[in-house]
């Protein structure tokens, strides 16, 4: 059964139809999946407001409220990372969620996070760290392990948090780890940057912004957000698919990127779950630069149900074991098997004899 | 149609079941628990709370049961969870039934930003709504108790709930949360009241959960008008001093016991602003109950 949830962010018009037992799942649905208050603004956006009953009304309304509290509060942050940068000549380039937001892209609308994610140049790492230090951020990942593991093999230093705000955010230099299999030259990432006026700050191009949300979500090893990353990218897509040329730019770019079976799945998936109006020529391309046929049966048989809201009503038997095997392919595309193994064995080792339990 | 018309086994099999689906205030919450002593704490303290229909909307998916089923027999534990997430980290399990009433507590306090909500507990008389936001150990429940013993009309004893749209204070009332002398306070004060099994060596201590008058459920969806803002502290010894508080200070004081006032921004700042200039504020040191029952007996004339 297709999950109530995929099936008003596809047709919002639906949930005029819904009876008050169907809107417990859709609320519950939405909530776990991160995204109740975008769903408010999808139903806002097809002028629904008004019909809907009061009670899920509520839950929609209170999480709109936090989310529009968290949005002011990230634009503050954002422009005190950007003086930060500024006083050390470094530009300060956005990713991700925060990307969206300075860019007014549709897929900014309800959507919550913890991290603000920057990119600089790999030999500017040290210099911008102590810059933030000595603003206030700290490295809070005590482990020395953990701390070894960011700086030596991963794209990004360990999260920095900030002393007094609790705010926390990830310095990266790529947007891959450098030992992954399919790792993208971040030098052609920053040839590409598009600058915001407004702000006075530096965001991925389009076409980037789309690369790095799908490469995101497909070497993803946690599936709990899932349904909102994959709904980001059905908006990014159908909000830039309105300018003429992009479909051929992205898969242009995805090719020098190397990123052609990130943007394959990205494609396949907004449209078989979302259905998210993408030509049919285009995603034939796309599975030409990608992988091959035998593949993507087994690869359907885990996303299509990773990819659901986390929500034991969208699960079925099989789930847990798609995340699973999902969870193991990200180390697998992320590291080589030589460092996987021995990381996987202590992660689980201090998980089984951590304090806590 | 309320719990107490229910037979017992029939309540007991839908907590272990189907869920349990009660209505609270202006919460429907599904209650999942197969233990004993959460089934014991609903049948004494919950008793004239509504049922809420089959297919109504629930706000409140709400599970309380065993990590696993090692840790039922093997140091037990219990944890709580709201429709697959876990606010808390697991407790002993014979902490089931308060962990139950802290763990609504979140839920309420997190996601009902239609309300500015006050750690505060609440109670009316003569349309009038008395507000006693404060810290634990300031003895706002014990208080809380007392007067409700005494014909007020419980609106909540943890959480005060002001609408952001008409300033009024909507009910959510539930078992008053009392700890370790206060039980026995409010035993010999009111002999009548009806007090669930006493839970021992929680963190806060041995907690003992009051049953909220008949009367206040009944009135579970009338709101009240905010009369008096009174900031109690309980001071071994000292007298009943009842004394005028400025605005200001107490704009501040009350800012400090709100749980969402940083979310609600703007509306956040009007709503407690509203709330100091339309109430009387004090702050309130006290002893003897019953010194203090009298006086705000007085006040609410």
């Amino acid at each position: 059964m297709k999950p109530l949830l995929s099936t008003i962010f596809t047709n919002p018009q639906l949930a005029l139809e819904l009876d008050s037992n169907q809107w417990d799942y859709l609320i519950r649905q939405a909530r776990n999946g991160n995204v109740l208050a975008r769903l408010g603004y999808i139903l806002e956006e097809a002028r629904l407001f008004g019909q809907i009953p009061i009670k899920p009304f509520l839950h929609i309304r209170s999480a709109q409220i936090y989310f529009e509290r968290f949005y002011i509060s990230l634009q503050r942050e954002i422009v005190i990372i950007n003086g930060v940068l500024k006083s050390i000549n470094v530009p300060l380039v956005l990713l991700k969620g925060s990307a969206y937001v300075v860019q007014n892209d549709t897929a900014a609308k309800g959507r919550i996070f913890s991290d603000v994610d920057i990119l600089v140049p790999e030999d500017k790492l040290y210099e911008v760290e102590i810059a933030l230090l000595k603003e206030g951020w700290f490295c809070n990942t005590l482990d020395p392990y953990d701390n070894k593991y960011y700086r030596k093999w991963m794209h990004e230093i360990p999260p920095l948090r900030h002393l007094k705000r609790q705010t926390s955010i990830d310095v990266h230099h790529n947007i891959l780890p450098k030992i992954a299999r399919f790792c993208p030259d971040a030098k052609q990432l920053m040839a590409n940057i598009v600058k915001n006026r407004e702000h006075d700050l530096w965001v991925l191009s389009r076409e980037d912004r789309v690369l790095h949300s799908a490469i995101h979500l497909f070497h993803e090893g946690d599936f709990k957000y899932g349904f909102r990353d994959l709904s980001d990218l059905d908006l990014l897509l159908k909000e830039f698919s309105q300018q003429e040329g992009f479909w051929e730019k992205l898969l242009q770019r995805a090719k020098v990127l190397r990123q052609g079976m990130p943007l394959y799945y990205a494609l396949r998936y907004t449209h078989l779950i979302l259905k998210t109006p993408i030509p049919n020529k285009i995603l034939q391309l796309s599975a030409s630069q990608a992988c091959n046929k035998l593949n993507i049966r087994l690869m359907d048989s885990l996303f299509l149900r990773a990819l659901l809201p986390d929500h034991k009503s969208c699960n079925d038997r099989w789930t847990g074991l798609a995340r699973w095997v999902l969870f193991v392919r990200s180390h697998w595309l992320k590291m080589p098997l030589y460092l996987m193994i021995p990381h996987l064995f202590r992660k689980t080792f201090k998980r089984m004899f951590s304090k806590d339990q | 149609m309320k719990l107490a018309e229910l037979p017992k086994n029939l309540i007991i099999s839908h907590l272990k079941h189907w869920g349990l689906k009660l209505k609270i205030g202006a919460f429907n919450v599904c209650i999942y628990s197969p233990i004993d002593t959460v089934s014991e704490h609903l049948l004494v303290l919950y008793g004239d709370y509504d049922i809420v229909n089959d297919n109504d909307f629930i706000d409140f998916h709400t599970v309380v049961k065993s990590p696993s089923i090692i840790r039922r027999y093997f140091r037990p534990q219990v944890n709580f969870s709201f429709d697959g997430y876990f606010p808390f980290k697991p407790l002993p399990y014979t902490q089931a039934s308060a962990m139950f009433e802290w763990g609504l507590n979140w839920c309420i306090a997190n996601h009902s930003h239609q309300y500015l909500v006050i750690h505060a507990a609440v109670v009316e008389r003569n349309g009038k709504a008395f507000i006693f936001p404060g810290n634990p150990g300031s003895g706002k429940s014990t208080l809380c108790a007392a007067l409700v013993c005494n014909g007020w009309r419980l609106l909540s004893d943890e959480l005060t709930l002001v609408s952001v749209v008409d300033g009024l204070v909507y009910p959510a009332p539930r078992p008053i949360s009392l700890k370790n002398k206060s039980i026995e306070v409010i035993r010999a004060l009111s002999p009548d009241a009806v007090i669930g099994s006493v839970v021992n060596n929680t963190a806060k201590g041995a907690i003992g959960h009051v049953r909220p008058p008949t009367e206040s459920v009944k009135l579970a969806s009338v709101p009240a008008m905010p009369a008096k803002l009174i900031f109690p502290k309980f001071l071994d010894g000292s007298k009943t001093i009842l004394a005028t508080l400025s605005k200001s200070r107490a704009l501040l004081k009350l800012v400090e016991n709100c749980f969402n006032y940083n979310i609600l921004g703007v509306n956040g700042f009007n709503c407690v602003s509203d709330l100091v200039n339309d109430s009387d504020c004090f702050n309130l040191e006290y002893s003897s109950l019953n010194e203090t029952l009298l006086l705000l007996t007085d006040l609410s004339d």
